[in-house]
């Protein structure tokens, strides 16, 4: 790994600067920063939102695999409860269908205009990451803990090797991607 | 020149592009890209402003320190690199009320930034709940195979259907 470039501290700082522009740009040219494309894909009218996620997740998982192979990354899987994953997602999804945007694509829609995800959605986001935080303490001794799987992965769950679900998940996500272009949507 | 200055690229070759992205933050920065928990981060250093060092008090401040760091500059990133995208392409407009909301919930701009705030409010507060948003779990967790990832991508996908279903189909009435 690259450890000596992952501690310099300021220069990291421009390069998660310079990822974000590239990020930006690719939600924007994707049409994803889009009010009526986000919601249109949760009305399951237009797929484009599912597409750009599963070409990207293919894209990512391949590259990323065989960087981990070669030594030169590792992976940083995020632990979870029942309580804290499937609460905490459900109540994200309502307010993804309810605002249009998620937290990438609200800053990525500002970026053509769009003052309804500037002080509608960036602020009422910045309100619940607030309320969250002071509702933590009493949050984290209850319901964040129920049904704890910790940071368990795919592979390590099945108990087989990474590479045969990345290959198995590859054809599956391309199969159902031909799918969705096939049933033209 | 033509690709920069198009409005729209093919999903997939967008799609194609953050997955090279997310190759080059795991292997220059040790980071998968991620966006929520730097609005976790702004709501401390905000708070910090008024209440000074006593907002680092707060339990989740402890795990999630208010300060600049690479997932907060990517946040910023992605506005730069958005405005850059909508510039090129002749996209960039101010604009209150997205259009498919004002065809079907009408033009007053107090409703939209109504909903748009409760909405957020929730997407900020279910991130941090969950550990994560569709960037952090839905493409980063999800191509590291991680199973926490897996089930929030689908819980965020299932209750932003009925959300959006419930919205449109049931208050609006209108739809497919």
């Amino acid at each position: 790994m690259l450890t000596a470039l992952h501690e310099k501290r300021r220069f990291q700082l421009i390069l998660g600067f310079l990822a974000g522009i590239g990020f930006g740009f690719l939600l924007q040219k994707a049409g994803v920063a889009y009010y009526h494309v986000i919601i249109n894909q949760l009305l399951l009218r237009d797929f484009t939102v599912v597409k750009v996620m599963l070409t990207a997740v293919v894209t990512g998982m391949i590259g990323v695999h065989l960087l981990v192979a070669l030594g030169l990354a590792q992976f940083h899987p995020k632990p979870g409860t029942l309580g804290k994953t499937i609460i905490g997602a459900l109540i994200f999804g309502i307010g993804f269908g309810t605002l249009g945007y998620c937290p990438g694509t609200v800053v990525a829609a500002v970026g053509h205009g769009a003052l309804d995800a500037l002080f509608g959605g960036v602020l009422g986001m910045l309100l619940g990451a607030a309320a969250f935080a002071v509702l933590f303490p009493a949050l984290q001794s209850g319901i964040l803990q129920k049904g704890d799987f910790g940071d368990v992965t795919l592979p390590r769950l099945l108990k087989v090797n990474p590479w045969v679900v990345v290959l198995l998940l590859s054809v599956a996500i391309i199969g159902l991607l031909y799918w969705i272009e096939k049933a033209g949507l | 020149m033509d690709i920069f200055t198009a409005a729209r690229w093919s999903p997939y070759a967008a799609g194609i592009g953050i997955g090279v992205l997310s190759w080059l933050t795991f292997l220059l920065s040790d980071k998968p890209l991620g966006c929520s928990t730097a609005f976790a981060r702004s709501a401390g250093l905000i708070e910090r402003l008024f209440r000074g060092r006593k907002a680092e008090e707060r339990p989740y401040y402890q795990e999630v320190k208010p300060h600049i760091d690479w997932g907060w500059m990517l946040v910023c990133g992605i506005l730069v690199g958005a405005v850059g995208s909508a510039l090129l392409s002749g996209e960039f407009q101010w604009a209150w009320v997205p259009a498919m909301w004002a065809s079907e919930a009408g033009t007053g701009s107090l409703a939209r930034w109504l909903v748009a705030l409760v909405g957020g409010f929730f997407i900020g507060f279910g991130a941090r709940w969950a550990g994560g948003c569709t960037s952090g779990h839905g493409i980063s967790g999800t191509l590291q195979l991680t199973v926490s990832s897996w089930i929030a991508t689908i819980c965020f996908f299932l209750g932003g259907i009925a959300a959006a279903m419930f919205i449109y189909h049931v208050i609006l009435g209108r739809g497919a």
